[in-house]
């Protein structure tokens, strides 16, 4: 393994281990972003409003049970004719990492905003905020805990899917490990594994460094109180009322 | 979708299914069989909790993809042997329910401690005939993500080339043929609903003191 490391041919060319790094962590950002941008507002809006909890529950465990290898295939199977060039396969996986990551943002979004302490919304509406300065002043930055551990769990989730669709000739480090299968080339599939791993655990370090920097302290209190049961939202959460 | 295919594979269909459910349930199983204690001693002790849930979290963070590659040389196995999958997959079902287990032993309310305490039980008698009764619904809740998120990661291991649904993927992938991605897909999806539909069953004939709540 690490001959395979040190071996100069290993670290140049289109599938240099450095390119493939890259690539991973490029569709990764990729799906991330999209995904963001499809679940953080449905969840915002169900959370603030409440309206389409049901909807979000159902998606979220649909959507767990689903076989990820077996949906990167069948949309590729699918889109490929579509596409000529490299986007055959390219575009197929991004969907599926972005259908993967979107529950777990969707949810802890969601449920970030209803554990937010009635009492806090109740005192920025008697101050006079409108719903959404409530929404971006008060709820969100409340909910950045449990927001921020959504997006961790997307992430994990999208690393190890992207892992999974070099199988249908995506790029990033599981190229190492499925050619490595279909090479019989044991010490590049160890490799593969060990740098996904190391990946994986670097950028979830990563999220939970932002965390501590971008989460307000005076919310430390309540952080420790959500740790031992993130998604109960507060009883008293009910009452809140958005004029 | 080619039913003839299906017709002519149920066969082969069957034994990839029996193998699916095998390497997705054994797992669960002894997972659960680990973290009870772990998760107990996680709840008991406060430098203990952080360590456990901090080790268990890290594994929990290793690609599955990444984690049957790299068991075969640390078990001593054959990449093809099933047990690198069950290995796997019982790591993350410890990881998922040492959790579980922990948080549902937290919340036992102290009254009902106390009072069977003031009842004459006692340490391990309490904890098996009081505590993990109540903390039965938190713990299902969590076997029932393990369960579900299990059947899914099994067919992963199509990729090394194991014996199970996941097969049919890469088979699909190789004939460019829909028919036999669909049918895992499906099978897959009706598998775990079936296996979570049990959890919620044990659940319930273990619970039957709460009371019978229609959802919205």
């Amino acid at each position: 393994m690490i001959d395979y490391l040190i071996d100069p041919a290993h670290w140049t060319g289109s599938d240099a281990i450095g390119v493939l790094i890259v690539q991973h962590l490029v569709y990764t950002g990729i799906a991330l972003l999209v995904a963001a941008l499809i679940g953080v507002p449905i969840g915002l809006y169900v959370g603030h409003t409440g309206k389409g909890t049901f909807l979000i529950a159902g998606v979220a465990n649909a959507l767990r049970a689903l076989p990820t290898l077996g949906l990167v295939i069948l949309l590729v199977l699918i889109i490929a004719p579509v596409f000529a060039s490299e986007l055959a396969f390219v575009v197929p996986s991004l969907i599926v990492l972005v259908l993967l990551a979107v529950p777990p943002i969707m949810t802890n979004t969601y449920a970030g905003i209803r554990a937010v302490d009635a009492s806090a919304v109740d005192a920025a509406v008697g101050m006079g905020y409108r719903p959404l300065k409530v929404l971006f002043s008060v709820q969100v930055p409340c909910a950045l805990p449990l927001i921020l551990s959504g997006f961790r769990g997307a992430t994990l989730q999208v690393i190890s899917t992207a892992t999974i669709a070099a199988y249908v000739s995506l790029g990033g480090l599981g190229r190492l490990i499925i050619d490595g299968r279909a090479q019989n080339d044991y010490d590049q599939m160890m490799v593969g594994a060990v740098l996904v791993a190391l990946l994986a655990l670097l950028v979830d370090l990563g999220i939970g460094i932002i965390g501590r920097f971008a989460v307000s302290p005076g919310l430390t209190r309540r952080r420790i109180r959500s740790a031992t049961r993130p998604t109960t939202p507060s009883p008293a959460s009910s009452a809140l009322v958005a004029p | 979708m080619n039913f003839d295919w299906i017709g002519r594979e149920s066969d082969t269909i069957v034994v990839l299914l029996l193998w699916h459910i095998a390497l997705s349930v054994i797992p669960v199983v002894i997972g659960l069989a680990i973290a009870l204690p772990l998760g107990w001693a996680a709840h008991r002790s406060g430098i203990f909790k952080s360590a456990i849930l901090g080790t268990t979290g890290l594994l929990y963070t290793v690609p599955s993809l990444a984690l049957f590659v790299l068991l075969p040389p640390i078990l001593g196995t054959k990449i093809l042997d099933p047990a690198n999958v069950v290995v796997a997959l019982t790591v993350y079902t410890v990881a998922l329910l040492v959790r579980t287990v922990s948080d549902g032993l937290d919340s036992v309310p102290v009254e009902t401690v106390q009072a069977a305490t003031a009842m004459g039980y006692r340490g391990f008698q309490r904890l098996v005939s009081v505590e993990l009764p109540v903390a039965v619904p938190v713990i299902s809740a969590g076997l029932r993500v393990a369960v579900v998120s299990n059947v899914s990661v099994v067919s992963i291991a199509a990729l090394i080339g194991t014996q199970q649904l996941g097969l049919l993927f890469t088979q699909g992938a190789q004939l460019q043929f829909l028919t036999p991605i669909i049918v895992g897909i499906v099978l897959c999806l009706v598998l775990a609903i079936v296996l979570d539909g049990l959890v919620v069953l044990l659940n319930k004939r273990l619970t039957p003191w709460v009371p019978k709540v229609v959802h919205a």
